[in-house]
């Protein structure tokens, strides 16, 4: 018996579920600092609520089969290791413009690093379900 | 919040998400005693909101209710969700994915009960 194969079978089912559960994190973080304390630190909600989308189109690329989603999921992905690398150095590099954290500040050690892990995995897993061509 | 609550929900969780990391390691699909253990920590759970609520409307409002509010949520849908995504995968997988979802409740249950105490921010 063959396994279905595609970025959301296999252990692409876990990894669709840990990237589905920082969606949901990310996102809800976001609406609740945009909603009730936007003035505090607008650049650091933004970008939280930047991350959450990431992380949702993520979620959605990946948990999706096709050639097209792959490539969407690609794109997510990449924006997402380049969002962490840059905003967690950022984060530590002027601190002051980071009075709270976002997802991806201090390469996310607020979430046990897995921010700045999740993406690396991702690409790699994308890279094993390339589609044919 | 309520502490015997709060530990009977994480010790529960904790167990499960052990047997099924056991039943990863073992190669298994999501089995029936593993999903009627899930569909119990669900009920906790939804004992656990109902407390929440009775305790919102009766004793006090946390510091940050719009963000207690949320762990509620997610504490109710978290292992629904998983399930619905486990369950058309018959493979270890699936079992991962379970695992998974039992692993986040102690998180949500540790972040509600500090929101509910005012410790910590968003």
């Amino acid at each position: 018996m063959s396994e279905p194969t595609g970025t959301a079978h296999g252990p692409g089912r876990v990894l669709v579920s840990v990237y589905g559960l920082f969606a949901l994190a990310a996102g809800a973080r976001a609406g609740v600092q945009l909603a009730t304390k936007f003035s505090v630190a607008p650049i650091a909600y933004l970008l939280s609520a930047f991350a959450a989308l990431v992380y949702i189109g993520a979620t959605v690329a990946l948990a999706r089969s096709g050639a097209r989603w792959w490539r969407v999921a690609l794109v997510c992905c990449s924006i997402e290791l380049a969002g962490v690398l840059a905003v967690g150095t950022a984060s530590l590099a002027l601190p002051e413009d980071f009075p709270d954290a976002t997802v991806w500040s201090d390469y996310g050690s607020g979430y046990g690093f897995v921010p700045l892990v999740l993406p690396v995995l991702g690409l790699l897993w994308l890279r094993r379900t390339r589609p044919d061509r | 919040m309520v502490d015997g609550l709060a530990t009977a929900v994480t010790v529960v969780a904790l167990v499960l998400a052990a047997w099924a990391l056991i039943e990863v390691l073992r190669g298994k699909a999501p089995h029936r005693p593993l999903l009627i253990g899930v569909a119990g920590l669900e009920a906790v759970l939804v004992v656990q909101v109902i407390v929440a609520v009775v305790k919102l409307v009766t004793d006090r409002v946390p510091d940050e209710p719009a963000t207690f509010v949320g762990y509620l949520v997610a504490s109710l849908i978290i292992l629904p969700i998983g399930y619905f995504w486990a369950w058309s995968e018959k493979n270890r997988s699936a079992t991962g994915v379970v695992a998974l979802a039992c692993l986040v409740i102690p998180v949500l249950v540790l972040r509600m009960n500090q929101v509910w105490d005012g410790v910590g921010g968003v």
